[in-house]
């Protein structure tokens, strides 16, 4: 019972990181149809910035929650910037292009970032700090679900909730909506789809940066490659739920996250990417719409 | 004019700053854990904003050219390249390509053995690019799982040849076949998905390979690998390292011209017909009559076909493969020579393969750029050049005016 419920908190810490990142590549999907590729590199740049940030603060002297909060910030800051110049540079000229036009840029996108960190940094993994301390009240659960993952789960939820408050009762989550609907009649009754769009690819990169610092401390490594595979296992998230749908996105999070970590557990760890893989393939053979989507039918 | 400069000039320093802002944390800070010492590389900053401010002109200039190029287009005017025009003369072309074969038959009798083993490998590219070709360029089915057709080859015969010690021409056609039905078996599931699913379930079905290969160990010897593959033997002699990379480099030139024959043929057969029917519009498409199933099956079969041989030819090629080969990169690298080379067109994709694979072989220096610079041609390719180096020429019906001849061109 305590392996499984060790298990149970591991997959939800995971799967609410997915969440985090499969809500950026929902979010796009659904306003201009895109896989926003180069989505899991604005999520590894989020973590490489608050291990810089960190790395800084240290040799300066500061200490503890200051470093976390400054490095988190930061890093957000920065996902947001590369977010929306990304968006700015290789979509916006691509609009109206054929489909697959933008996939094919953004999957350039993505090597080119990569390999940007890549020879900007290094190859190597880089330790990550540990910056988020082991609280006391946590010690006599700590052995089923740690301090981190503890943090982890708050801010996700803190997060999640700030989105649906923005994207529910604001003015700007009220274009967003109607851009997602139909971008033509938005654009008709004054919203600046233009702007929607790159506010959308903000808050996406804002999210995938939370969950890079996040997972970062709490895995404790980084390295240029982690977001191409968290990237694809979040894009996969986003799929199982139904992609364009944010409840989806987070519902998808989740049983990815509970799908690897008892398929690790459980059966073995070494096929942990293909139970990933093979789940994306059966659901989309059975239900292309995903769990919570909508089947949208193609009219000519 | 001059606020106009003024402007442009105002656009590009505002550009620059903000790349300087953007790269700043990545290109300049850089953090030395081991000896608590931050280290600035204020020099990156300097080359970063010069570049980015040259770039923004340049960005603007080539984005003015494109529509201008667009307005031309619209208004019916003359769109060919002189390249093109160049290429669609015939007489030219087939003195080219004699030229070009007789190049290619005394490249090994010239150059040593080094030089033919870097050939070899831009020829691999040649024929998988071809063979992507037909599935992205033709058929417009985004693969990025390529590779594991490829190395579906690579292990058949490795293991046929450690297991059975089947030899080369045995094992050709067997690859060949064996990354056929692999085409086929991962096809079916796919049909019903299009444009981007399809993408990312191809490229799921790349990383499972990957990842099998590297854990089955009673099968693929795991990421250790297998080694000790025979070379082709030439007649039932074995050949010294040196003839036997001559020898793999003839057969490679034949595997290539075979390849641009049947693919040249295929694109303008019927079913290559229906592919770029379907890649155009897939509903239209099922309208006409044409079976969807079919012609998509096919492109994975046809693509994966030519995979599957050449991966046979790579491990006879290394003598040993292990998983490492097969990743994401190279998929990504052949996606790109098909991207950059102009999707559909047969002399584009292996310009594409040379210039891809020759380029950075030959800078050592700048090898280490290699994939950023891929990276940054994709999009910028997309943006400014979507047809490729070298446009797909589609056979086109032009009704000239007052002769009243259709020229077939």
């Amino acid at each position: 019972m305590e392996y499984f419920l060790e298990l149970f908190f591991g997959g939800l810490t995971r799967g609410s990181i997915y969440a985090l990142i499969a809500l950026g590549y929902t979010m796009v999907y659904g306003i201009i149809q895109l896989i926003n590729f180069a989505h899991g590199e604005i999520y590894m740049i989020g973590a490489f910035v608050a291990l810089i940030v960190a790395g800084v603060c240290t040799i300066y002297g500061l200490s503890g929650v200051s470093i976390l909060i400054l490095a988190g910030v930061i890093a957000v800051i920065y996902a947001c910037a590369y977010g929306y110049t990304l968006e700015k540079v290789a979509y916006r000229p691509l609009r109206g292009a054929p489909r697959l036009s933008p996939l094919i840029s953004a999957i350039g996108m993505s090597i080119f970032l990569q390999n940007y960190v890549l020879l900007a940094q290094t190859s190597d993994f880089l330790p990550f700090p540990r910056l988020i301390p082991d609280f006391a009240f946590m010690e006599p659960v700590a052995h089923i679900i740690g301090s981190p993952e503890l943090v982890i789960l708050i801010t996700t939820v803190i997060t999640m909730i700030l989105l649906t408050l923005l994207i529910k009762k604001t003015k700007v989550g009220k274009a967003m909506r109607a851009t997602q609907q139909d971008m033509n009649m938005a654009r008709l009754v004054g919203v600046n789809v233009d702007r929607i769009i790159s506010l959308t690819f903000i808050i996406g990169s804002a999210l995938a940066a939370i969950g890079g610092v996040l997972v970062a401390s709490y895995i404790g490594q980084v390295n240029f490659y982690i977001g191409f595979l968290a990237g694809v296992k979040a894009f996969t998230a986003a799929v199982l739920g139904g992609i364009g749908s944010i409840p989806g996105a987070v519902f998808g999070g989740l049983v990815l996250g509970w799908a690897e970590s008892f398929a690790a557990g459980y059966i073995s760890s070494d096929y942990e990417d293909v139970f990933t893989f093979g789940l994306l393939v059966i659901i989309l053979i059975l239900r292309p719409a995903g769990i919570l989507g909508k089947v949208r039918k193609q009219k000519v | 004019m001059v606020t106009d400069m003024l402007q442009n000039f105002k656009q590009s320093i505002v550009v620059s700053l903000w790349f300087v802002f953007l790269t700043f944390p990545l290109m300049v800070v850089r953090v030395n854990t081991m000896n608590q010492e931050v280290i600035w590389r204020w020099m990156n900053m300097v080359w970063v904003a010069i570049g980015a401010f040259v770039l923004s002109y340049l960005w603007r200039y080539m984005l003015s050219r494109q529509q201008m190029r667009k307005q031309v287009a619209d208004e019916g005017g003359e769109i060919r390249s002189r390249m093109q025009i160049l290429l669609e003369d015939m007489s030219f072309r087939y003195r080219a390509m004699g030229f070009i074969l007789l190049a290619a038959l005394v490249f090994p009798l010239v150059f040593d053995t080094y030089q033919s083993t870097i050939m070899i490998s831009a020829l691999i590219y040649v024929v998988l690019g071809l063979g992507l070709n037909i599935t992205v360029g033709l058929a417009g089915l985004l693969d990025l799982g390529y590779v594991a057709f490829f190395g579906v080859g690579a292990y058949s015969y490795a293991l046929l040849n450690h297991h059975f010690d089947l030899g080369f021409w045995v094992t050709l056609p067997i690859g060949g076949i064996i990354g056929c039905l692999f085409g086929i078996v991962l096809g079916f599931p796919i049909l019903r998905l299009r444009g981007d699913y399809l993408a990312i379930v191809t490229l799921g079905f790349g990383m499972i390979f990957k990842v099998v290969m590297e854990n089955w160990d009673g099968l693929s010897f795991g990421p250790s690998g297998i080694a000790n593959i025979d070379r082709p033997n030439f007649f039932g002699m074995d050949l010294s390292l040196a003839n036997s990379t001559i020898y793999i480099y003839y057969i490679m030139i034949a595997l290539v011209i075979f390849t641009i024959l049947v693919t040249n043929r295929l694109k303008n057969s019927r079913i290559g017909r229906a592919w770029i029917a379907m890649r155009e519009d897939e509903i239209a498409c099922v309208a006409m009559g044409i079976d969807i199933a079919r012609t998509k099956l096919s492109a994975y079969a046809l693509g994966a076909f030519w995979a599957g041989m050449v991966g046979v030819l790579f491990a006879s090629k290394t003598t040993f493969i292990n998983p490492a080969s097969f990743t994401f990169m190279e998929s990504a690298i052949i996606l790109s020579i098909v991207v950059l080379g102009g999707m559909g067109s047969i002399l584009g994709v292996i310009i594409g393969a040379f210039f891809l694979i020759l380029l950075p072989e030959y800078m050592r220096a700048f090898s280490e750029y290699r994939m950023l610079a891929f990276g940054a041609a994709m999009v910028l390719m997309m943006i400014f050049r979507p047809q490729g180096i070298i446009s797909n020429l589609r056979q086109t019906y032009e009704y000239k005016g007052s002769k009243e001849k259709i020229d077939n061109g």
